[in-house]
């Protein structure tokens, strides 16, 4: 084995950056311990809960099972990148306006995974909320403000689209 | 983890090649499962070859007999896109829609879900219904196997040293025929099969002309149940020869007891499980007849 760092250079939330890494550190822990961008979590560390979720070209992955030397040359979205300056994103705006927020823990997985649903389907049946939501634990609220935030956000986003 | 170095092969001689010269080396797709091992200490490659920058590995593409052909590494968003597949493939559409949710199908791939060799896994049932064939490469060449001959065992697999799945040719539909996997899972998603159980038929002339019947969670591999394909062949698609085959597949079923159910519960869920999975697909042959 070669034991070297890798360099990685990616667009994370439109910004151009560049880090040493060694192969076996995830996404994850690059993004939250390299880059120091903590918005997405650790909680099960294998694909089960979401909380780790970022979107990686136009796709919701589970950041700790991509490998950090992966996001070469990918475009890389995290929760930090989703508020311009203090305005927040309506899908944002919704989850706090519908109380589906509260430890906070799975929110920013959610809200990435609400962003790609409504980018792909402007107009989700809540089954279809649901199965999109399916791989994301959320243990306070429990689902339906969740499901409820994702409607509005979704009426919001039609509104200004249109 | 422990340290592993990892290299992106823009070839699939360069992968050989790497696979060869490393005998602790492991093929990297979508890492959905080979990442959770590692972690869990339960596999500990030196080196990663990753296979998503490999042409052949991420084909997806009909070619001019009407074959799909599909890379090992094409991840399950890429399969139930695709139009072409939703159309002549329906089935195939759905078991990758059906596996994990939506992060883990946008890594999560076909050969890695065959590879894997876990008895439990979905979409290896669908592909044996449709006469899936694997392309295997290596040091000696390339070699083509059907894809119910692939596992050995719970994690086992025919792949000798340095050969590596480049992917899967599945046969243009047949006129009149139709194929459906369904599973039982306590969860409708995020779950592994309790049992799951797939079926393609074809009619003709008011009969049955062939059948197959694939079963997962049920045996030490997914098991192709020929005596339930065979017995269906030039028969009525009837109600009463429909149990039939059901209790055929029942009786061929060799499941265990363990957390997720009791070998009993097993032996009933794959009954139940054939005969809806052979009553959707003789209703999709039927709305596929010219």
């Amino acid at each position: 084995m070669t034991r070297e760092k890798v360099r990685v250079q990616a667009i994370v939330n439109e910004q151009p950056v560049e880090f040493l890494c060694e192969p076996r550190q995830s996404l994850l822990e690059c993004l939250r311990d390299i880059l120091g961008l903590t918005g997405a979590k650790e909680g099960c560390n294998d694909g089960n809960c979401g909380a780790c979720a970022v979107i990686m070209d136009g796709r919701l992955v589970n950041s700790c099972l991509v490998l950090g030397v992966e996001a070469h040359g990918r475009r890389i979205t995290t929760i930090e990148g989703l508020a311009r300056g203090a305005e927040l994103h309506p899908i944002q705006r919704a989850f706090l306006e519908q109380g589906a927020v509260q430890c906070g823990f799975c929110t920013p997985g959610l809200i990435l995974a609400t962003k790609v649903l409504l980018d792909r389907h402007p107009d989700p049946s809540e089954p279809q909320i649901r199965r999109w939501l399916a791989n994301h634990l959320c243990r306070c609220t429990g689902y339906d403000k969740i499901v409820r935030a994702v409607r509005k956000a979704a009426a919001e986003l039609r509104e200004v689209r249109a | 983890m422990k340290w592993f170095d990892y290299a992106a092969p823009r070839s699939l001689a360069e992968a050989l090649d790497l696979l060869a010269r490393n005998p602790r080396a492991r093929p990297f797709a979508g890492g959905t499962d080979l990442l959770v091992q590692m972690r869990a200490g339960q596999l500990d490659p030196d080196l990663l070859v990753d296979l998503k920058h490999i042409p052949e590995l991420n084909e997806l593409d009909c070619d001019g007999s009407g074959t799909l052909r599909l890379g090992a590494a094409v991840p399950c968003c890429r399969i139930y896109e695709d139009e072409r597949v939703r159309r002549h493939w329906p089935a195939l559409a759905e078991v990758a829609e059906m596996i994990g949710g939506i992060p883990i199908q946008s890594r999560a791939s076909l050969g890695g879900n065959l590879c894997n060799a876990a008895p439990s896994a979905d979409s290896v049932p669908v592909l044996i219904a449709l006469r899936a064939v694997c392309r295997i490469a290596g040091p000696l060449g390339e070699r083509r196997i059907a894809v119910e001959e692939f596992c050995t065992g719970p994690g086992q697999t025919v792949l000798g040293p340095g050969e590596l799945l480049v992917g899967f040719e599945i046969p243009p539909p047949e006129p009149a025929s139709g194929a459906c996997y369904l599973r039982f899972t306590p969860r409708a998603e995020m779950d592994i099969a309790v049992a799951g159980a797939a079926a393609a038929v074809r009619l003709s002339n008011g009969v049955i002309a062939w059948a197959r019947v694939a079963l997962a969670a049920v045996a030490p591999t997914p098991l192709l149940v020929r005596e339930a394909g065979d017995w269906l062949a030039d028969k009525a698609p009837t109600e009463e020869n429909i149990r039939e085959a059901a209790e055929l597949a029942r009786k061929a079923a060799k499941p265990i007891t363990d957390m997720r159910g009791t070998a009993e519960q097993r032996r009933h869920l794959v009954g139940v499980l054939t005969r809806r999975a052979l009553q959707q697909a003789i209703a999709r042959a039927r709305e596929a007849q010219p």
